[in-house]
């Protein structure tokens, strides 16, 4: 197998990794914003699952939660987890994951609000809704783009771990060929595209960051 | 007509007691400060009035409409929806720290509750916001954001803020004790100078040459019951042994 065929290959799986990528952040952080009001809830019954929900997924490995999620249904109630279930199980994994470290980043940036930005648009007459969504979240999201932005960055690498369920994306594609071919080349093209993919989310964050600093 | 009516206010955090049993009322145009030691309750009652704090006992009323008060299960009922949007549009609060919202330029600070909270035309919330602003001196810091002025300007917008509402009374909780004694003489400048458009104010204030220049009435406030109330002058000619202990303080000061 020649380079440039290698490379078609893995950018192939580059663009499932992408997928992954993109899905899982389009579902984890409104699904975070809800966990973390569950988490921050006046009802300890909610806010003690919540806790526990949260405790578990960030204290078990990703890699276990993908199991669980793809061959659960299977061992449960012997439901087919064949065809486009592998994908979905990839996607479910990695939000519910997700959206447990984006809620506990949500939770910090809503409790180091200042009470004042409270009690001022409780004043003007701003409804709870508006005040939300108005003037504290706006003022969250620049408090915790950085802590977000780590946690992006780990999902890039995270990606290759749908492996574990033989989900074919960059990595799985990188072993296999490498595997057949008795090369190490398809690993340094993998590296070399993480590198990248990273590189390109570094830079919009930063772009994200620099766009947000109007004021302080 | 009575615009404020606080009849009977008690409020306690745990077991201390802050208002005990406070009445009080501000008639259409009138101006009243608030003075008193600190921790006599100044500002919770400020809180209690602008319903920031749930009271513990008595009844507010804004212009004869009824705000808050005691339900049958002893505790004070704050109006919600439609009575809550009709009854926030009675007031406004100016805080001692500003509470500007960041985010927002000046201009937006002024216009967002009018047009957003008010539902009220653009065009006319703008005119009457850079009307505010330029009132306040501020009509060159439309577009700044709050962190680029300084806390004297921050404090004019805070008024601009409230005032773009049209509040029916202003209250201010110590407006100028967050500031340098140099910034403090421009925002008491602009606070007088609502006075002459008859715009009925409660000011909590540890300006006692301002409180005397500018009020109707002034309230001597003391572990938190009203101990002295009138004119300017009968307060701070009073001898009432903790007012004069207490304009003592400020005198050495
Ligand atoms: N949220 C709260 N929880 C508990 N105690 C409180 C709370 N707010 C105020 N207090 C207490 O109530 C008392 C009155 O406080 P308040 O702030 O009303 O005084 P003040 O007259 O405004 O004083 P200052 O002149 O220092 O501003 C103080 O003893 C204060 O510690
Ligand atoms: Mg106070």
């Amino acid at each position: 197998m020649d380079f440039t065929k290698i490379l078609e290959m893995l950018a192939g799986g580059m663009l499932k990794s992408m997928g992954i990528f993109i899905l899982t952040l389009v579902f984890s952080l409104p699904l975070g914003l809800i966990i973390s009001f569950g988490r921050m809830s006046k009802n300890k019954i909610v806010s003690f699952i919540v806790k526990i929900y949260i405790s578990v997924m960030r204290g078990t490995p990703l890699m276990l939660q993908l199991l669980v999620v793809f061959f659960g249904p299977f061992y449960l109630w012997e439901a087919n987890i064949g065809g486009p279930y592998r994908f979905i199980a990839v996607i479910l994994a990695f939000a519910l994951n997700y959206a447990a470290y984006f809620a506990e980043i949500y939770r910090s940036g809503i409790e180091s609000m200042p009470s004042g930005q409270y009690e001022a648009a409780q004043i003007l007459g701003y409804s709870r809704a508006q005040t939300f969504f108005k003037i504290i979240l706006p003022q969250v999201i620049k408090r915790i783009l950085p802590a977000v932005t780590n946690e992006v960055i780990t999902l890039v690498k995270d990606t290759s771990l749908a492996f574990a369920i033989a989900y074919t994306e960059m990595f799985t594609l990188a072993k296999q060929i490498a595997a057949k071919e008795t090369t190490f080349v398809p690993f340094i093209v993998a590296a070399v595209f993480y590198y990248i993919f990273n590189l390109l989310v570094a830079v919009i964050m930063e772009h994200a960051e620099k766009k947000l600093n109007y004021y302080q | 007509m009575n615009l404020l009516e606080m009849n009977h206010i008690k409020k306690h955090f745990d077991d201390l007691e802050v208002i005990k049993d406070i009445s009080l009322s501000v008639r259409e145009g009138e101006i009243l400060s608030i003075i008193g030691p600190s921790g006599s309750g100044k500002s919770t009652l400020l809180r209690c009035a602008t319903m920031l704090e749930t009271i513990d006992g008595g009844e507010i009323r804004y212009l004869n409409d009824r705000a808050v008060y005691m339900g049958e299960n002893g505790r004070a009922v704050m109006p919600k929806g439609a009575d809550a949007k009709r009854i926030y549009s009675y007031f406004g609060l100016v805080f001692q720290n500003f509470n500007l919202f960041p985010h927002y330029s000046v201009l937006k600070n002024v216009m967002d509750a009018p047009l957003h909270v008010q539902k009220r035309d653009k065009a006319e919330v703008k005119k009457e916001a850079m009307e505010w602003l330029d009132k306040m001196g501020l009509a060159d810091k439309a577009d700044a954001y709050p962190y680029q002025l300084s806390g004297g300007q921050c404090q004019r917008v805070a008024i601009a803020r409230a005032l773009a509402s049209n509040p029916k009374i202003l209250f201010f909780d110590e407006p100028t004790s967050a500031l340098d004694p140099e910034l403090t003489g421009e925002v008491l400048k602009v606070i007088k100078s609502l006075a002459d458009l008859h715009i009925t104010m409660v000011i909590v204030t540890h300006e006692m040459q301002f409180a005397k220049d500018i009020s109707d009435r002034v309230i001597f406030m003391d572990k938190g019951v009203i101990a002295q109330e009138g004119t300017p002058e009968a307060v701070f000619s009073s001898d009432n042994a903790r007012m004069k202990e207490f304009l003592g303080r400020f005198n050495q000061n």
